[in-house]
């Protein structure tokens, strides 16, 4: 280790194996909760994992890329770092999806593989794989231990840097000789590194701008991401929102961080979002981007997106300032520190005329799209309709869990929150599978509150496996399979973009509660509307998982829709 | 900013840890840039490494690259100049038969002319270095391939700037920061 780090002073040493090291490493780091999967070249770190579990639990899931999506929903559930384990090769090579997820949604993930033996390295050894290269471009930091004096120092760094600043994941790499080496143990955690700002300084001038071109505004909007969650800065933002009095609206990931019935919510932004914000976006003479970072699916055609507008981008991260669209006043700085500082610079104003338009358009939206949504008229049964009976009977005190594709959007759209951290989703990498072993490590992290994944049927086969940690766990996970014999979303797209050549997307399905009831939990399929409700009920009230498939219509689509390369203002209500 | 393609040469400030050529190559790879010459070497400050490599991209795409180059937790400060802004070098290396040497006059006045530098003379081989530009080596290059070349290969730019680069500061700044903090510690 070269790098220049800043550890507090450690005296009292012990003589301990690394594998043990590793052990006492994660308890200092408060990680008494991980997820992950066996084989040779980690077994020595399960060995001491066995010896210890009465102070530190280890999940089994049934594939890696399992126990990475459970360390992201325990992760996202509970703002900690999430951990997965797995050995060499192929076990290693399986944690990659889930880093590039946490990576591309920024969540707090610290990874451990195991590593064929030293004097192995670079032989092709039985699954051997270099995972440092593999995972380079999708993760944070990552390093390679090669020696057991190594571990104190290097997962210090690890859980540092992936919980700092923009968190993401970081993977951490052992060989197996260096978890067998005897060493002289102490730990202390990692408070500074050399070449690595975390949070940037913040500049009084920025927000002083900020705060000017604000109070001048006329049709100010807000847009918020994650970025106000992972800061912490729930009650800094809802406090600015409120004396401001500005329409905020949303990313997918951002939702909750205020309740969404806030008056001053104006929904959704992005490819799906609402029509109101989406369109008004492209007529806001300030736009004010807090924690977000201009994602191609929320901005649709940067050419003509709120080139009207003067920019504002409250961000952590430097490089993503006017990295898709140029901010012309950047606050850099922690959301909770530029929030804070922000509020007395303010005016408090109302913007009702403003406001108004929202309205108008929501207006509009309800009448062509949500009405049909959530209280369809026709026979089928709608996944918005699904949603809408889950918010009645969890009030909105849910976590839910969406996989990716048209179940998503209709959960994002809208699944009611009260509190934050309740909405999780893959964002930014799209990754099919994700809910699932989410919502088992969201509800490891928040046990007492209720997790819903709310999946679709190509989604869930792809890591259905993981009902078999259910099973072993029994974590009380509710399940929504939201069954339209499709993969959604892109038969959506061949029916709109490919004079519906539905190519290889109709799905012939599995007896889903047959499966279910194989793992001893409770199933019930749902094909009829005047049974739903009943069922969500029996689901809510269960105490433990419960599985629960709902036959949709097989070809509802996703609107509004703002087609791949269009305006955000030419979106679609049909 | 302007969307001309320029040569640009980027200085990279870093630790030296295993990998980090790799995550930075990286950055270029994903967005489909070629690296045209690259080397690595201690900076003028201890314990800081110094990757100098040259692109051709627009200031846009170089400014976009740059922020992601140092969000890399062991990047400390990168910068980027066009050749106008620097003093840059490259060298070249010659390995050609002795006995032209003595055969072919000409030779000899290349490597007068071109001031190049006899490295090494031996009975079957001599080593001829060129330092400069890239143009210039390319001609000696080009000169001296009509009577054979044994071996040649060519270095990745090094470059300083003609103005002053604020890593000394920085550095200074961190190191008094890092000190503040073990102090804390």
């Amino acid at each position: 280790m070269e790098t220049k780090t800043i550890q507090k002073k450690q005296t009292t040493t012990t003589t301990m194996s690394g594998s043990e090291a590793l052990i006492h490493c994660l308890l200092a780091e408060g990680a008494d909760l991980i997820y992950g999967y066996p084989g040779g070249a980690i077994m020595p770190f399960y060995d001491q994992l066995h010896i210890h579990q009465d102070k530190i639990q280890h999940v089994l899931t049934r594939h890696e890329q399992g126990a990475t999506h459970a360390a992201q929903g325990f992760a996202r559930a509970t703002g900690k770092v999430g951990v997965a384990v797995a050995t060499s090769g192929p076990g290693a090579t399986n944690l990659i999806t889930g880093i590039a997820d946490a990576q591309i949604d920024s969540t707090p993930m610290v990874c451990i593989t195991g590593q064929v033996g030293s004097h192995l390295l670079g032989s092709d050894a039985f699954q051997e794989t270099d995972i440092i290269g593999i995972s380079t471009p999708v993760t944070k930091w990552n390093h390679q231990i090669t020696s057991a004096k190594e571990i104190p120092e290097v997962l210090a760094k690890a859980f540092y840097i992936a919980r700092s600043g923009r968190p993401g994941p970081v993977l951490i790499d052992i060989t197996k000789d260096a978890q067998f080496e005897e060493f002289e143990f102490a730990y202390a955690k990692c408070e500074h590194i050399r070449s690595y700002t975390p949070v940037p300084e913040v500049q009084e001038d920025q927000l002083k701008a900020a705060a000017e071109a604000i109070n001048a505004a006329k049709k100010p909007m807000i847009v918020w991401g994650q970025g106000v969650i992972l800061g912490k800065a729930e009650e800094e933002f809802k406090a600015f929102v409120e004396k401001s009095g500005i329409p905020a609206a949303w990313t997918i990931l951002g939702v909750s961080a205020i309740p969404t019935s806030h008056p001053l919510n104006v929904g959704m932004v992005g490819m799906h979002g609402n029509y109101g914000p989406n369109v008004l976006t492209n007529d806001c003479d300030v736009l004010i981007a807090i924690g977000m970072r201009f994602d191609d699916r929320v901005t649709g055609n940067l050419e003509t997106y709120a080139k009207q507008a003067t920019v504002i981008h409250f961000e952590i991260d430097p490089a993503e300032v006017s990295k898709n669209v140029k901010a012309d006043i950047p606050v850099l700085g922690n959301s909770k520190d530029t929030l804070r500082r922000i509020l007395p610079l303010i005016e408090k104003k109302e913007h009702t005329a403003w406001h108004q338009r929202f309205k108008d358009h929501y207006a509009i939206e309800f009448d062509k799209v949500i009405k049909n949504d959530i209280h369809p008229t026709k026979e089928g049964l709608t996944m918005g309709e699904v949603i809408e009976l889950i918010n009645k009977k969890t009030k909105g005190d849910a976590i839910i869990v969406s996989d990716v594709g048209q179940h998503q959007m209709i959960a994002c759209r809208y699944a009611n929150f009260n509190t934050s951290k309740s909405n999780i989703t893959s964002g930014g990498l799209g990754t099919m599978g994700f809910a699932l072993p989410a919502a088992i490590g969201a509800k490891m992290g928040a046990p007492d509150r209720e997790v819903v994944a709310i999946i679709g049927d190509g989604g869930y086969q792809m890591t259905i496996q993981e009902l078999g940690t259910i099973f072993q766990t029994e974590a009380a996970v509710k399940i929504v399979v939201l069954n339209n014999e499709f993969l959604g979303m892109v038969r959506q797209w061949q029916q709109l973009f490919f004079d519906k050549r539905y190519a290889s997307t109709e799905m012939k399905n599995p007896n889903f509660c047959k499966i279910a009831e194989a793992y001893d939990i409770e199933a019930q399929k749902v094909t009829d509307r005047s049974d739903l409700e009943d069922a969500i009920e029996r689901m809510i009230a269960s105490k433990n998982s419960f599985f629960l498939e709902v036959m949709v219509e097989k070809e509802d689509n996703v609107f509004p829709m703002i087609p791949t390369g269009a305006s955000v203002s030419d979106i679609r209500l049909e | 900013m302007s969307e001309q393609i320029k040569t640009y040469t980027v200085s990279i400030y870093t630790e030296n840890n295993i990998g980090l050529l790799n995550r930075i190559s990286a950055i270029f790879q994903r967005r489909k840039i070629n690296i045209e010459s690259l080397s690595a070497s201690e900076s003028e400050i201890d314990d800081v490494f110094k990757f100098t490599l040259v692109v051709n991209i627009t200031e846009h795409q170089m400014e976009k690259i740059k922020g992601q180059i140092e969000r890399q937790v062991e990047v400390i400060k990168a910068f980027y100049h066009t050749d106008e802004e620097t003093i840059f070098t490259e060298s070249g290396l010659f390995k050609i038969k002795s006995d032209l040497l003595f055969e072919e006059p000409q030779i000899q006045n290349i490597i007068k002319e071109s001031h190049a530098r006899i490295v090494t003379v031996n009975k079957d081989f001599f080593v001829l270095e060129k330092s400069g530009r890239r143009s210039e080596i390319e001609l000696v290059h080009r000169e001296l391939k009509p009577f054979g070349i044994m071996q040649f290969t060519r270095s990745g730019r090094i470059a300083v700037t003609k103005t002053e680069m604020p890593i000394s500061t920085l550095l200074e700044q961190i190191q008094k920061e890092q000190e503040a903090a073990f102090a804390k510690a």
